[in-house]
């Protein structure tokens, strides 16, 4: 088990909001974050790969898979409580399960992330494939 | 919904999401592993995918599978059915199949 602690910044999720064309300005302008009843800009749901990506590297590295012949195969989330900037995200990540198809080994690892009240706000699945 | 990926979008998405594999942002290091050239992030595709749901605050759940490379500077569509199925694809190229979206009631 590996676990990481993301500080999330409101020009971070800025960067990631433009990066990804989300327009939405919940995501972008504290204001109008704040009238729709938000402490701070709030994170696109898929800105769980950025908060959950320090606590899966390790774990992959852990696992011992060839880093080198991995590709991403699949990718799995469950949003629950919102994240915003400002909050502090503690993400726990292990290998749920290891498998082989068709000369192809697949490894998938298990994320849960929870805010600092303790409240879950997304659950993660990552498939890495080792050709 | 259909989106195009600019030339530099790879190096913006790198710095936002802080994934920096040179496969993503060297076309020569790319090709030297067997690529084409750079390849667009796994997870930026996905995040199109979630786009394409509309408001992103009830989107529930969201997994897909990643199949093709996608590369910069070619369109990409997404499609959704009625289902919550959700492809996307990149000319010939499947980028992501049998993904499937959750919309909170």
């Amino acid at each position: 088990m590996t676990t990481a602690v993301y500080a999330v910044g409101r020009e971070k999720v800025r960067e990631y909001a433009h990066a990804v064309g989300e327009t939405d300005p919940r995501y972008l302008d504290p204001d109008q974050a704040r009238a729709a009843g938000f402490a701070d800009v709030v994170a696109p749901p898929m800105f769980a790969a950025v908060y959950g990506g320090p606590a899966v590297f390790p774990a992959i590295m852990e696992s011992g898979l060839d880093f080198s012949r991995m590709v991403h195969g699949a990718q799995e989330f469950t949003w629950h409580e919102p994240v915003v900037a400002g909050d502090e995200i503690t993400t726990e990540a292990e290998l749920e399960e290891t498998s082989e198809r068709g000369g192809l080994q697949f490894y998938v690892f298990k994320t849960t992330s929870r805010n600092q009240r303790g409240e879950l706000v997304s659950e993660g699945r990552w498939t890495n494939i080792v050709r | 919904m259909k989106v195009t990926p600019d030339k530099y979008l790879t190096y913006r998405y790198a710095g936002a999401s802080g994934d920096f594999n040179p496969i993503h942002l060297d076309d020569e290091f790319a090709r030297s592993v067997g690529l084409p050239g750079r390849i667009l992030h796994g997870l930026w595709t996905m995040a199109q995918c979630a786009r394409a749901q509309g408001d992103g605050l009830k989107l529930r759940s969201l997994s897909v599978q990643f199949r093709g490379m996608g590369v910069p500077e070619q369109e990409i569509t997404i499609t959704t059915t009625a289902d919550g199925t959700v492809e996307a694809t990149q000319g010939d190229n499947r980028l992501v199949r049998r993904g499937k979206a959750v919309i909170r009631e």
